[in-house]
């Protein structure tokens, strides 16, 4: 059931829309546009610390997360929403450890108040994805409704990495039951793009993991396991890759050059991020959802099928 | 006495005899292959304490050795050396000398909480990883990681900043690791990337290393934490029985 506040909510973009995930940033905007959807960027927010910041300790973490949601609270949303895992993860793990452990609640108190701003109380702001967002302010069939260039014949392989269902405990609304998004088989991606006409194969690699915190520390890791996880999909019949995190969808472009640079492995599956497939079901241009800023180029793929 | 099995049956411990009779029965040859009996006296008693004072090790003791996590593991099913059950195993011992065998892997794990996800102990053996190579790098078993490099480039920026900038980010890495910049594959991404980003953006970027992105009225939070991140490095020192000596 499509919910009314969810029409109008935060948005927190984070860093990495600002960089390459800037057609992430485009399409999303279109797509809430062309929904009806309203977005309000949070004021002067700052980076969550992504995977990194944790390393040199998580405290500093939980803060800079709990720095976004006082943002929010402040004016006066209830609701965050996030398109990137990296940042909807952190900020879910700031809400779980601020109510959990009362050490970080403490250090988060104490670095808000030496910055001179009022201190997050959990359960002020609930942070979303941007695909929770889609899936319960429209719904599957208010979607199906608005379509104007089915995605027929597109064989998608629905990747969501490991940030959006890892780990369990700090996402309390998931598994549970019909309606609700599953941790070991999330499916969100896969209604919103049915419900665009799209065909989803049976992928299992789902949340495997791409090894983006290493993308460059360890580059030889990332791209064995992220040409494990593009060959897969080619095994299962996929045509592209759809995405919903600017890190993942880097990490697999990224990769996927470097597996045919380094390793001679070429593959050809195409990787777009959901949005640019919703957008252009919507009946956006595929300029408009930034189709031609995408590293892999799915240009002549999306003319073969019609759209763009 | 635990028994310490694996390290037993390694190659250098293991004895063939060519010529070997025993109580008149001839048994040379490679059919019969004996382990060098030894006494395990190296314990390093403190290690599971101190590994557990760092953030992230906290619940190590909570570990009852199923397996799941490296069961789980993404590292593990690329590399069968690297394995997060048998090293809290080892931490939990106290073998100090086994488990800096694996010095070189340990900071490999990806973060990906596939073992957090199966742990059914909740050891976050994912953090416990971290806590362990923070452990290595502390003590001086081990040179700081690329990994830890990029850690603190982009822990320094978002510090410095409230924000990071992604090219910033990289620059600053790999002046670190000392990693050249032309690899074919990078030449490859940046060519790709100046092909296809608006100018606008590209100009962005290109100017982020002039004029950083930034949070406006950062100064106090930056102090803020630069405080905090003081305390935690003294703390740590502390608990390791590092204080006084210096960073290494
Ligand atoms: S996780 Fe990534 S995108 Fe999100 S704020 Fe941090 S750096 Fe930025
Ligand atoms: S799949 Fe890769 S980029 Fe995505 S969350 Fe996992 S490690 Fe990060
Ligand atoms: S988080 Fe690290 S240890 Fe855990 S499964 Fe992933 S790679 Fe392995
Ligand atoms: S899954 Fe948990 S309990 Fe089992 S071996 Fe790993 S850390 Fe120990």
């Amino acid at each position: 059931m499509p919910k009314d506040d969810l029409k109008r909510v935060a948005y927190y973009p984070g860093c990495a829309l600002e960089g390459t995930g800037h057609s992430y940033n485009r399409s999303t905007k279109a797509v809430g546009k062309a929904l009806g959807l309203e977005l309000v960027e949070l004021k002067n927010w700052n980076c969550c610390g992504a995977m990194e910041v944790k390393n040199v300790d998580p405290k500093i973490q939980t803060y800079l997360s709990a720095r976004n949601l006082a943002i929010a609270e402040d004016m006066g949303f209830e609701k965050v929403m996030s398109p990137c895992n990296g940042c909807y993860h952190n900020l879910k793990k700031a809400e779980y450890d601020l109510s959990h452990d009362p050490a970080s609640a403490e250090v988060n108190a104490q670095l808000s108040t030496k910055s001179g701003h009022a201190t997050y109380q959990p359960g002020k702001v609930e942070t979303i994805h941007a695909l929770d967002w889609i899936k319960d302010a429209v719904g599957e069939e208010e979607l199906a409704k608005r379509v104007k260039n089915s995605l027929k014949g597109i064989k998608v392989a629905n990747y969501y990495g490991c940030m959006y269902t890892r780990p369990r405990h700090i996402f309390p609304e998931k598994d549970k039951g019909p309606g609700s998004e599953s941790t070991l088989k999330p499916h969100f991606m896969d209604d919103l793009l049915a419900a665009a006409g799209a065909e989803n194969v049976d992928f299992p690699l789902k949340t495997a993991c791409c090894g983006g915190a290493h993308a460059l520390s360890d580059s030889d890791t990332s791209t064995k396991l992220v040409l494990n996880i593009l060959t897969t999909a080619e095994a299962c019949g996929a045509e592209v890759i759809a995405t919903e995190c600017p890190t993942c969808h880097s990490g697999l472009e990224m990769h996927q050059v470097r597996a045919e640079k380094v390793l001679g492995r070429k593959t050809n599956v195409k990787i777009l991020y959901f949005t640019q497939l919703l957008g252009m079901a919507l009946g956006l241009s595929a300029r408009k959802v930034g189709v031609h800023e995408n590293f892999s180029d799915a240009s002549s793929l999306l003319k073969e099928k019609g759209l763009g | 006495m635990p028994i310490h099995e694996r390290s037993l049956i390694r190659p250098e411990n293991l004895v063939t005899h060519e010529n070997l009779v025993i109580d008149g029965v001839d048994v040379s040859g490679h059919w019969s292959t004996f382990i060098t009996s030894r006494t395990v006296t190296d314990y390093n008693e403190a290690m599971e304490e101190e590994i557990s004072a760092l953030p992230g090790g906290e619940h190590i003791n909570r570990c009852w050795q199923c397996g799941s996590c490296t069961n789980a593991c993404t590292v593990n099913a690329i590399n069968p050396e690297f394995n997060p059950r048998y090293w809290i195993y080892l931490i939990r011992l106290g073998m100090e000398e086994e488990l800096l065998r694996d010095k070189e892997i340990l900071w490999q794990c990806v973060s990906c909480n596939k073992c957090t996800y199966a742990c059914p102990r909740d050891v976050v053996p994912e953090a416990v990883m971290k806590a362990t190579a923070h452990w290595m790098e502390l003590k001086g078993h081990t040179p700081k990681s690329p990994s830890t490099h990029f850690d603190e480039s982009f822990t320094g920026s978002v510090i410095a900043t409230g924000k990071i900038e992604e090219g910033q980010v990289m620059r600053s890495f790999f002046k670190k690791t000392g990693q050249p910049l032309n690899q074919p594959w990078l030449i490859a991404l940046v060519r790709g990337l100046v092909l296809k980003f608006p100018i606008t953006l590209l100009m962005r970027l290109g100017l982020s290393a002039l004029i950083r992105p930034r949070t406006s009225g950062w100064g106090r939070t930056q102090a803020a934490l630069n405080d905090y991140v003081s305390e935690v490095e003294a703390r740590n020192s502390k608990a390791l029985g590092l204080d006084g000596k210096g960073k290494h």
